[in-house]
């Protein structure tokens, strides 16, 4: 398949296209329509594992001449990281389109919003360029802004606004950081840009201060996106006032767009930058490892609960990577390891927590919009598999050994330790925090007396069994045999962790 | 004295037409005019004199550029060729105003009187001898004054021809004091006399100072500029249209031949110079001055009207600014600008006094706002009013653009903007932006806003006059997009 | 190519035709309009097609027109002024398109129209510094008219002001013009005599000189604190001379800057350059907050006009050929898609709600009621504020990367701009368009479309407006996607002669 790459993009897109244009459209029509194109990025990413060489480096690169005046071009490519990254996409906005199977008002557009989602965020994760790169980030932006706004709760609008503004005032530094680099250099390409830095052409061209300058630019837009502390601000009120589906794709795909930024981008472009400001930034993740979680815990909306502890497990991951840059390349069999466990972190919160906003959504769907902590308890009974689904995702998000989530936060655990061990040590905290407010969780919502309404709930219907299935099938599968995973992106992490990019 | 009566004879041959064709006029008149409709006996006098204007016009082109006659007392140069030509053609516009005009009471008399101050003008811009130029603009004047009191049952009328009247009596006083003086410092009546005595002479005496202070006032007066320009407003309200017309375009075109005549070839060692600030004084400070206090005088005061003749007249003072630094200009450029500017600025003008012509014979039209909705009741008035008022007010590519443009990039060239012209051309530049508003205050009312209520009617215009401005429309665009045509004549 | 000089004289005789059709109908006006427009279009095209990107000025007819003052009738063509008469074309063909239901004295209207686009096409066209202050002024009346005639709220203020800024600016136009003629002895007013001439002058004159030029243009381009015209203007006028006036008019006076301030001129423009730059980022970011807090839907998108024409003045300024190229990629960007915004709010909107309150029109579920206004005002809100894929994106990239080049403050302030226009666009977008959406207010509505008074249905959106729509559309997304059509006529004509002069010796 020589466009392979450009297919696996383009036909989430293809499939918005069509619903665009077929107005008249039943709502299940258009729900197996959109499903159908939604799946054909898991059949694509299979395809592409199976010829995938993962010692190699780009693979299924495309490559063509667009704008000669700005030396832009088309250039994709995918390693082992975006094929993690095009996994769980694959694998979360089909089970997200499900879970919005419900959706009444207007499902055609919804639909169509969530596949050009769906395509612009596989754009970011393929795309070697920062032109074809940015159209993808910014464009990202567009559907989700409406599929906030549009589907979302009471304070939706307002949430959204504030989601798309943040994100798109760092990208406006970042743009401007990108234009900086091409200014002196002459080209957007992230493969040229990194042979740059590697080669000292980078500091050459732009003076030191300079290039910190456009580093913080791009750092900007990076953090807003993830978020980093204290860029953060926007994310619970957005998690929370979207519909379920989007959340779960915020969370699950978008949220990993920042962290995907940080390594494919910020780190091999601005190495001795990123090591300089290696310790502010782990303190900034640690930060939001640990706050992130204690805010969670004083959250009595579960909803806003989730969205924290989201904060708290993408922090992880960056964590990792900044643990890594602030030592350089003296610990090799640490580095790998955090960076493993980063990129594995990635995956395992795109599922657990995807699952857990399907959870809350099944929640307030049932009791008519609740979602507060005590607005429930002793679900259990009425609703027995869905208390057990839920349960693992709740196992998995609080890093229960077999389950996929402690094979992730081991390894970043185990990495930092190398590396920063203060740095590690301070990060148990979150972590046992972490265990603490999901659990009363499970305690509050499962457990104990049941609430008002509650011995009405129905159980998990067929439909949003398969939902959740194939996610906590994967957990399990993830956390007894990691290496399927981990042998992706091995190879590519222990040559990070050799020569530093 | 050597002179050819001859050639004298056959250099007078337009002024002999016009005289002949004026007693034409009343004798037809008289003859045949008893117990005819008013209307007929204007008709018929009009066409005579319209008749008499072409012969006239034909006899001037035919005569061509004879060179100085009559022992110099009069040149027949290609200015003079020129003005003559324009003068008559003027007078046929005026006519034309006249024929769409409300009916003048002795219409006999009235062509006949046009065609005398027309007489005079085409004497004016051939005159190169005092006398004769006091002779044929005394002509022209009086001819005026009688024509702007014309209409007897209006009190206005009289009031404009009484100021015009006094004010231009004692401008005539000046005058005669004034050339008096010269001819007693030098001796010289004829231009070129003057010229060569002055050149031999050397410096500005005082006495020649207070001749020329006396010439300029009497100039200043008849080009309405500021501040001699109190009888304008007055005159242009008052006076029947058609004279008005006649006072705005022809009479401007022809007095500043003269005086341009007067002032350079004949004083032109007096000039001064005002290339630098510093320089020596001439009258080129004082027309400087005269120069100064019209454009700013005409240009404000006319954003302050709302009578519509009051309005052009105040514009017509403005113009007179530019037109003197066309004057100030005339040595270095050579006459052709200035020339360009007077003839378009004056078929402009006078187009604009035909509109309201007819318009008062249809409900008149006094304040602007009585032009509303004259897009709809004649789009015909409307669009020729919207060509004359877009060329006075500049804008391309009409002749009144280029005139400006010409006369800008003339006075610019005494000394760029080092000089006082240059400083008075670049307010002249940014008045003309203070100018369109007041012209577009009157185009709004006539193609903006919806017709008053007791006003709505469609209006006639006669053929004779719907000619004559499309006519004048055309001549405006036509020198706008070839201002060559008459640039190339000089 | 030769032909490129019919897209004035089609204009031209248009206007005259659409005046005499509309005598008998107004449908025969629309007509006549509409065909002139798309001819010019087409000319302009084919011309496009044509042309070889070259660093000369291709003459296309130099006559000698009045000969004592040397000045031609020269007209002329090469990369920037081949993309502003592609963009005239493509804003004057949508114009009409939206002007469609223009009943009250539609001939007239479309004569003032076309006689706006044929002074238009002439100013792009001129190499004659008479000729293009012919054109430019040409171009002035017929605005006031459209705007005091077909326009709406306080149309005779709206109207009156624009044309005395234009006319004052063209009066400061005109001084310079004539002050280099005289002062530098020109033999003649072709662009490059004058050039010839400037240079003899002092450096005080040059600068007092490019004062005078710069600013004269760029009152009519929008430049703060001489922008004031420009919202009123476009709230006032009618839609198809809104779009016009943000489309094509405003760029008039960046072309003039770039096309006879800047080379005429080197030496101002060093000096200046810091205050050019200056008042161009007060111009994006001042705008752009007040477009923040505007109530009526209109000034919102005025006020953006004004902020994206500082992003063209200040790649104008700093005279950079990457920035320069940006600044006209900008212009023409800028141009289709304030022509788009325009369209969507004062045709689709305005002439069916009757109202550009954003408070009112936020009790209106439109995005429900107009939702092709809504999608496309949605597209070209994402254009305008710069969104990849759309025409701004690479025009903003261009002038950012020039302007990074020679300032890193003036850059940075400048990415500032992008932000605040995301900020406003956004605030329009949720406001105008998806105000109260309540899910049980949705369907309250729908039960009662029929018989509720202040939400009777609209008329649907006729086809000249989805013409006109995708036309414009099409345009913004080829050029988001392709800039390379342009940028390639565009880089090479930087190096003309009389450019080239502004990158050496001239700032940085």
């Amino acid at each position: 398949m020589k466009c392979l790459l450009s297919t696996l993009i383009l036909t989430p897109w293809v499939g918005a296209l069509l619903l665009a244009f077929t107005p008249r459209l039943s709502p299940k029509a258009s729900r197996i329509l959109a499903l159908l194109f939604s799946l054909s990025t898991l059949g694509f990413a299979a395809l592409a594992w199976s010829g995938f060489d993962p010692s190699g480096s780009y693979q299924f690169v495309e490559q063509h001449a667009w704008i000669s005046g700005l030396n832009v071009s088309y250039h994709l490519g995918l390693d082992g990281m975006s094929l993690v990254m095009v996994l769980l996409t694959g694998l979360i906005a089909p089970i997200a389109l499900l879970a919005s199977w419900k959706v009444e008002r207007d499902p055609r557009l919804f639909n169509l919003l969530f596949l050009f989602l769906q395509g612009a965020a596989l754009g970011v994760f393929l795309a070697l360029n920062f032109f074809p790169w940015f159209i993808f980030w910014e464009l990202s932006l567009v559907p989700a802004f409406f599929l906030i706004k549009l589907w979302g709760g009471p304070g939706a609008s307002r949430a959204a606004y504030q989601f798309v503004v943040y994100t798109i005032g760092g990208s406006a530094f970042m743009l401007l950081g990108f234009a900086a680099l091409f200014a002196s250099t002459g080209t957007f390409d992230f493969v040229e840009l990194a042979a740059l830095a590697r080669n000292g052409g980078l500091t050459a061209a732009i003076t030191g201060p300079v290039l910190t300058a456009i580093f913080l630019g791009v750092l900007l837009g990076l953090a807003v996106k993830v978020p980093l502390f204290p860029f953060h601000t926007w994310l619970p009120s957005a998690y929370s006032e979207a519909p379920t589906g989007a959340s779960m794709f915020l969370t699950g795909v978008m949220s990993k767009m920042g962290v995907y930024g940080f390594l494919r981008i910020l780190w091999p472009l601005f190495p001795a930058q990123l090591h300089a400001a290696a310790p502010v930034l782990v303190g900034l993740a640690l930060a939001g490892v640990v706050l992130g979680t204690f805010a969670a815990m004083a959250q009595r909306d579960l909803k806003r609960m989730v969205a924290y502890s989201s904060i708290n497990h993408v922090s992880y991951c960056l964590l990792a990577l900044f643990a890594v840059a602030a030592t350089g390349s003296l610990h090799t069999a640490a580095s790998v390891s955090a960076l493993s466990g980063s990129l594995l972190q990635m995956f395992n919160h795109g599922l657990s927590a995807s699952a857990l906003f399907f959870c809350v959504g099944i929640l307030e769907s049932r009791s008519g919009g609740k979602h507060g902590l005590n607005d429930f308890g002793g679900v259990r009974t009425s609703a027995p598999i869905f208390a057990g689904l839920c349960g693992v995702a709740l196992f998995s998000s609080l890093g229960l050994p077999g389950l996929n989530g402690f094979v992730g936060e081991f390894l970043v655990f185990r990495g930092v330790f190398g590396l920063v061990p203060w740095a590690a040590a301070v990060g148990c905290l979150g972590l046992f925090a972490t265990a603490y407010f999901l659990l009363t969780f499970w305690q509050r919502v499962f457990h104990g007396p049941q609430g008002p309404g509650v011995a009405a709930f129905r159980d998990l219907s067929a439909l949003e069994v398969v939902t959740l299935v194939p996610s906590v099938v994967l957990m399990f599968v993830l956390g007894i045999w990691p290496q399927l995973l981990v042998s992706v992106f091995n190879p590519l992490v222990t040559a990070w962790a050799r020569h530093l990019p | 004295m050597n002179t050819s009566y001859a050639q004298l004879a056959q250099a007078l041959q337009p002024e002999i037409i016009l005289i002949d064709g004026a007693v034409l006029v009343l004798a037809i008149d008289l003859i045949f005019g008893r117990r005819r409709t008013l209307a007929t006996r204007l008709g018929t006098s009009l066409a005579v004199g319209a008749l008499t204007l072409v012969a006239a016009l034909v006899a001037s082109l035919l005569t061509g550029a004879l060179g100085p006659v009559y022992d110099n007392g009069l040149v027949l140069d290609t200015l003079a060729v020129a003005v003559r030509s324009g003068v008559l053609v003027l007078g046929l516009i005026t006519l034309g105003v006249a024929a769409g005009a409300k009916l003048p009471r002795h219409p006999a008399e009235y062509t006949a009187i046009i065609l005398f101050a027309i007489t005079g003008f085409t004497l004016m811009a051939a005159a190169n001898h005092l006398l004769i130029g006091f002779a044929a603009l005394e002509l022209a004047s009086l001819s005026l004054y009688v024509l702007a009191g014309f209409d007897k049952d209006s009190p206005k009328s009289a009031e404009a021809a009484l100021k015009y009247f006094l004010l231009g009596a004692m401008a005539t006083a000046f005058l005669l004091f004034g050339f008096s003086l010269i001819y007693g410092l030098t001796g010289q009546l004829n231009l070129s006399d003057i010229a060569a005595v002055l050149s031999t002479q050397g410096g500005l005496s005082p006495l020649l100072g207070l001749a020329l202070m006396m010439v300029l006032v009497a100039f200043g007066f008849k080009a309405a500029a500021a501040p001699f320009h109190l009888w304008a407003p007055d005159a242009y309200e008052g006076a029947p249209t058609p004279s008005a017309a006649l006072i705005a375009s022809a009479s401007k075109l022809a007095g500043f031949t003269l005086f341009l005549r007067i002032l350079w070839p004949g004083l032109g060692h007096l000039s001064g110079d005002i290339s630098h600030a510093g320089n020596p004084a001439g009258w080129l400070t004082i027309v400087a001055l005269l120069s100064l206090a019209s454009l700013l005088l005409g240009n404000l005061a006319a954003l302050a009207q709302t009578n519509l003749r009051r309005l052009l007249a105040y514009s017509a003072i403005a113009h007179t600014g530019v037109m003197l630094l066309g004057v100030m200009s005339a040595q270095i450029s050579g006459v052709g600008p200035l020339f360009f500017y007077l003839s378009t600025y004056a078929v402009a003008t006078a187009g604009a006094f035909g509109v309201i012509a007819v318009l008062e014979r249809n409900g008149g039209c006094e304040r602007i706002t009585d032009l509303a909705g004259l897009g709809k009741r004649s789009p015909l008035l409307a669009g020729c009013l919207a060509i004359f008022i877009l060329s006075l007010a500049g804008i391309p590519p009409l002749a009144g653009f280029f005139g400006k443009f010409a006369i800008f990039a003339a006075s610019l060239q005494i000394n760029g903007v080092s000089s006082p012209a240059g400083w008075l051309t670049m307010l002249a530049i940014a008045l003309s932006a203070v100018a369109l508003y007041y012209y577009l205050i009157v185009l709004k009312q006539a193609l903006v806003a919806p017709p008053a209520p007791d006003r709505a009617t469609p209006i006639r215009v006669p053929l004779a006059t719907t000619l004559t401005l499309l006519i004048c429309a055309e001549l405006i665009v036509l020198f706008g997009l070839v201002p060559s045509l008459l640039l190339d004549l000089f | 190519m030769n032909l490129l000089p019919y897209t004035i004289y089609v204009s031209f005789a248009g206007a005259a035709l659409s005046l005499v059709a509309g005598m008998r109908s107004a449908a025969a006006a629309r007509a006549v309009a509409l065909l002139a427009a798309v001819s010019a279009w087409a000319v302009a095209l084919t011309a496009a097609f044509r042309f070889t990107p070259s660093s000369e000025v291709l003459t296309l007819i130099d006559l000698p027109w009045i000969s004592r003052l040397g000045i031609h009738y020269h007209l002329a063509v090469d990369g920037i002024s081949l993309t502003l008469i592609v963009l005239t074309g493509l804003a004057a063909t949508a114009g009409v398109l939206f002007s469609w239901n223009i009943e009250k004295r539609t001939g007239e209207f479309f004569a003032f129209y076309l006689a706006l686009i044929g002074g238009v096409y002439g100013v792009f066209l001129s190499a004659d510094a008479f000729l293009f202050f012919v054109f430019y002024e040409i171009a002035i009346v017929p605005k006031y008219f459209l705007i005091a005639i077909w326009g709406s709220t306080n149309r005779e203020y709206g109207a009156m002001k624009l044309a005395l800024y234009s006319f004052a600016g063209s009066a400061l136009v005109l001084a310079g013009l004539l002050w280099i003629y005289a002062s530098g002895h020109a033999s003649g007013f072709s662009l490059s005599q004058l050039a010839s001439a400037a240079a003899t002058l002092g450096h005080p004159s040059q600068v007092a000189l490019f004062a005078l030029l710069f600013t004269g243009f760029a009152i009519l381009a929008g430049m703060f604190p001489f922008h004031t015209w420009a919202p009123t203007g476009h709230v006032a006028a009618p839609t198809g001379a809104s779009m016009l006036l943000a489309g094509v008019v405003m760029k008039l006076g960046a072309y003039g800057c770039l096309r006879v301030a800047m080379p005429l001129l080197p030496g101002g423009l060093e000096f200046w350059q810091p205050v050019i730059a200056g008042l161009a980022l007060i111009g994006i970011l001042y705008a752009g907050l007040v477009a923040l807090v505007q109530d009526d839907f209109k000034f919102v998108i005025g006020y953006s006009s004004v902020s994206h024409m500082g992003f063209v003045l200040l790649g104008l300024a700093v005279a950079e050929p990457t920035a320069v190229a940006g600044a006209v990629l900008q212009m023409f960007s800028h141009g289709v898609i304030a022509g788009l915004l325009f369209a969507v709010v004062g045709r689709m909107v305005y002439e069916r709600t009757h109202t550009r309150q954003l408070d009112e029109l936020r009790k209106l579920p439109l995005h429900r009621l107009l939702p092709f206004a809504a999608v496309v005002f949605v597209i070209a809100g994402l254009a305008s504020m710069g969104m990849p894929g759309f025409s701004g994106f690479p025009a903003e990239l261009t002038l950012l990367v020039g302007v990074w080049k020679v300032s890193k403050i003036w850059a940075l302030l400048a990415a500032l701009g992008v932000l605040i226009a995301a900020a406003f666009t956004l605030r329009v977008i949720q406001v105008s368009f998806f105000g109260k959406v309540e899910p049980v207010d949705l369907n309250r509505l729908e039960r009662v479309e029929d018989n509720t008074l202040h939400l009777h249905p609209y008329a649907p959106i006729t086809w000249p407006e989805k013409a006109g729509t995708f036309l414009l559309l099409a345009a913004t997304i080829l050029i988001g996607l392709k800039p390379d059509i342009l940028l390639n006529w565009i880089v090479p004509s930087l190096q003309s002669p009389l450019m080239k002069v502004l990158w050496h010796g001239g700032a940085q």
